[in-house]
């Protein structure tokens, strides 16, 4: 390959050089009829999943196909969503806060076409490249992070898992018969890029070992403070460590028994890594929300401690999130979000539906407001 | 034919859900086949190696990724992730791997023509792998080499009028909910606010300044389809102050079935007739509905806003007329204190709804920035205080929230200017270690012993 320059030049590195200039203004993005009608909406209808329809004061409506979208595409994917935009859309489409792809056409009688265009089409190895769904009482995309494709702290791979899952709850993303809405997302390791934090139900990949300390090489890539103010047990402190040669530097030391395996200190210190093989998997979380809804938005909670890495399909975690959505499809009223639902049945219960096994790990034990989350009261349920 | 044997890797490409790894095999077949005759910049096997490692990390269980990484644009302090295989002899393909943020436009609408530009500059400067989108909202293009970093740039934006998002300790890159565009409920057009906060602050977003991170999101109704109050520091969220506006023609249209309840959402499964006693008055978070002799009546003064009757009865409810937004602080995730919700720190500011010019009325950009600065004088003035305060006491690598943890509601409420009300929390303290400020005790706290001793025998 030989280097083609863009015109700038290394020579000159601030000559002619454009800065601070943003984004592009989305006004030049939006579909006619979304410009004409923004701000002049009147209603909206699911017509059927994955298919809305907005009608603005005007009249005008502008009908909203949504499809599934693997977050992690190809330029040559997104030049085939050019393509169907292109052929059916005036050349405008946008995307969703969930990593869907919304397709949006003028009136009714070009949602068809639009629609058979999208299902016809499937990837060599037979899955739908443009599935129709996500809307509703049902099972939209998964938020999801880097994985094992592109991050350097993770537990568990990103990608591969929502595959797994989706797979196992495809028939969810093209119906409403939930009670509610149920977002599902994942994070490869407890920075929790995403929403994990408060979704319905959340993959979370964890570690199980503290880090291996890399002595020799510790002092001169790490600032040591930083690897012990990272640490929420306080587990580090600095240490002088005599290396196998007899030569003494400084280092940390790690009390295992207060290490949680959270990682924070390897994001700051290349010299402490922790991931492994068998130790290594998923934490599962459920009953978070971020709309105000009826109940307060609510952060999700550990309900199963660990499950192993089990690549590619991750069985016993897609096992697991299918039993408690069938139970919560079966137990809980309409408009009850999965949270709604645990709080109103207890906790006891839910582990008892679900059939998920009540482990001391799931008891929280980090600083004062562990206790609040204890039960100070008689009421239990046998 | 493939370059590695992917034999786990291939088991992800059955199943109904998009295949990421068919998707990532058909780049390395265009890019292998190169039926455009592409002078691909950086290897043309990277997609071949990029599967082989990860089908790696697939056998090993493990990441294959080195720590860290640094690099970036001359003028910036963020906006490219720097990334390294810890692979390079077996991978050589992906053995550097950056990812380039690019600012993406608001609720991320596209032209297909701006995508096909962009497109056309990856397949020919990177992998022509992306995520579509990152979870803060930037356009994520995934995987090139450091010397193409300054190229890209300068193609973005000499040939796109494009820039680069956010990363590090600085203002990360702002998203919106799809606001006024497409949505009935939206109290505040959060396309506009957000466009114009993102312009506004560019060298807060360019140059890392601050303690740590800091995110905005703009929903524009309590519903967080951007999930504002758990993913940004600072957070706002579209309300309004006067009474939700009934059509009582549209509610009857609801009660005999006429329109589906909460716009077809539950059409999967039969929950019997619509029942708007037991589905929205009954469900009422603050029980301020009632509904008798055929009339819908919401005590508005008791109203928490909380969406649900909108929601399920949007033809005939709709938002009220007087409109702002509530701001809520705070919110991120584990890492170091705990996770953190956004705690509501500004109940509502209005924002002016005879305000409402676009770009378009205006001769340049410049002209119509300074008619957002008048417009959104009152939130600007909020985030400012949040800024100087944080960037004064904040400690390194410390969230807003956790400052605001450490030392208290009280404090931040004062340094933004807010008067603490009942609605700044859900219960009052239920433990007496209270604070007096000195000035607010009659006599201070300078008091002498022998005074004291006069009084009181030892």
């Amino acid at each position: 390959m030989a280097f083609i320059s863009s015109g700038y030049d290394p020579e000159k590195p601030m000559e002619g050089r454009i800065t601070d200039i943003g984004p592009k203004h989305y006004d030049q993005f939006y579909p006619e009829v979304i410009k004409k009608n923004k701000g002049k909406w009147s209603h909206h209808e699911i017509l059927e999943p994955g298919v809305l329809v907005h009608v603005a004061e005007s009249g005008d409506e502008v009908f909203t196909v949504r499809c599934g979208g693997a977050r992690l595409m190809s330029a040559t994917h997104i030049q085939e969503i050019c393509d169907i935009a292109d052929k059916h859309c005036d050349g405008k489409l946008r995307f969703t806060t969930r990593n869907n792809i919304e397709f949006m056409v003028d009136s009714k009688d070009k949602v068809d076409a639009l629609k058979a265009d999208l299902s016809q089409r499937k990837f060599p190895g037979g899955s739908y490249k443009f599935p129709i769904g996500g809307t509703g009482a049902g099972i939209s995309n998964i938020v999801h992070t880097q994985g094992w494709i592109h991050c350097h702290t993770p537990a568990t791979d990103a990608s591969g898992t929502v595959k797994a899952t989706m797979d196992e709850v495809f028939s969810d993303f093209q119906d409403h018969r939930l009670p509610a809405k149920l977002k599902i997302s994942m994070a490869c390791c407890l920075n929790m890029c995403g929403a994990v934090h408060c979704s319905d139900i959340a993959i979370l990949g964890y570690h199980r070992k503290p880090p291996i300390l890399d002595h020799e090489y510790l002092d001169k890539v790490c600032e040591v403070p930083l690897a012990v103010a990272s640490c929420p047990t306080a587990a580090i402190k600095p240490a002088k460590v005599e290396l196998a040669n007899g030569e003494t530097v400084n280092s940390v030391a790690v009390r295992d028994e207060r290490c949680m395996y959270c990682g924070n200190c390897y994001t700051m210190c290349p010299s402490m890594p922790l991931s492994d093989k068998e130790g290594d998997g998923i934490v599962l979380m459920a009953g978070g929300k971020v709309s105000n809804r009826i109940s307060a938005p609510k952060f999700s909670k550990v309900v199963v401690a660990f499950l192993p890495n089990e690549t590619p399909r991750w069985p016993s975690m897609t096992n697991a999130i299918n039993k408690m959505i069938e139970e919560y499809a079966k137990g809980a009223r309409k408009y009850e979000r999965f949270g709604d639902w645990t709080d109103r049945i207890g906790w006891e219960r839910f582990f008892d539906v679900c059939e998920l096994d009540f482990t001391h790990h799931l008891i929280d034990d980090f600083r004062d407001a562990a206790y609040q989350s204890w039960r100070q009261t008689t009421q239990f349920k046998f | 034919m493939a370059k590695h044997e992917t034999p786990l890797l291939d088991e992800l490409e059955s199943g109904p859900w998009p295949s990421f790894v068919s998707d990532i095999k058909q780049e390395a077949e265009v890019r292998a086949k190169n039926e455009k005759g592409i002078d691909f910049q950086i290897p043309a096997d990277a997609c071949d190696d990029l599967l082989g490692l990860l089908e790696l990390s697939f056998k090993d269980g493990t990441t294959h990724w080195k720590h860290g990484g640094i690099v970036g644009v001359f003028g910036y302090g963020g906006g490219i992730i720097g990334r390294y295989s810890d692979k390079p002899k077996d991978f050589p393909g992906c053995s550097s791997f950056h990812t380039v943020r690019v600012a993406q436009p608001g609720a991320k609408y596209y032209t297909t023509e701006f995508l096909r530009q962009l497109m056309d500059l990856w397949q020919l400067r990177g992998s022509g792998l992306t995520n579509m989108h990152g979870s803060t909202g930037d356009i994520v293009l995934l995987g090139t080499t450091t010397p193409q970093l300054e190229e890209i740039f300068y193609t973005l934006t000499h040939e796109m009028d494009q820039d680069l998002g956010g990363s590090g300790s600085n203002l990360r890159t702002p998203a919106d909910c799809i606001g006024q565009s497409r949505c009935e409920y939206a109290c505040y057009d959060t396309q506009e606010l957000c466009y114009f906060l993102t312009m506004m602050y560019q060298d807060e977003l360019h140059r890392p300044a601050f303690p740590y991170k800091f995110k905005f999101k703009f929903d524009g109704c309590p519903n967080g389809c951007v999930a504002s109050m758990a993913r940004s520091d600072l957070s706002f969220i579209g309300t309004w102050k006067d009474q939700i506006q009934v059509d009582q023609a549209e509610v009857a249209l609801y009660v005999d079935g006429t329109t589906p309840a909460n716009a077809g959402s539950h059409s999967g499964r039969d929950w019997g007739a619509f029942d708007i006693q037991a589905e929205v008055v009954d469900l009422c978070p603050t029980d301020c509905m009632s509904y008798v002799d055929g009339e819908l009546k919401i005590y508005d003064k008791e109203c928490t806003r909380c969406m649900h009757c909108i929601n399920v009865m949007p033809k005939a409810l709709k938002i009220g007329k007087q409109r702002g937004v509530s701001m809520l602080a705070g919110a991120k995730a584990p890492i170091v204190d705990g996770a953190q919700m956004g705690t509501l720190v500004v109940p509502f500011l209005e924002i002016d709804q005879t305000m409402n010019k676009q770009l378009a009325d205006f001769d340049t950009e410049e002209e119509w920035m300074e008619y957002l600065e008048e417009k959104y004088e009152a939130l600007t003035e909020v985030i400012e205080a949040v800024w100087d305060y944080w960037m004064e006491e904040g400690k390194n690598r410390e969230r807003l929230g956790e400052l605001m943890i450490r030392q208290g509601l009280q404090r931040f409420l004062e340094k933004i200017g807010q008067e603490p009300q009942a609605v700044h929390v859900d219960h009052p303290r239920t433990n007496p270690y209270i604070f007096w400020k000195e000035e607010e005790v009659e006599g201070g706290w300078d008091r002498d012993i022998n005074e004291y001793r006069k009084h009181h025998a030892r």
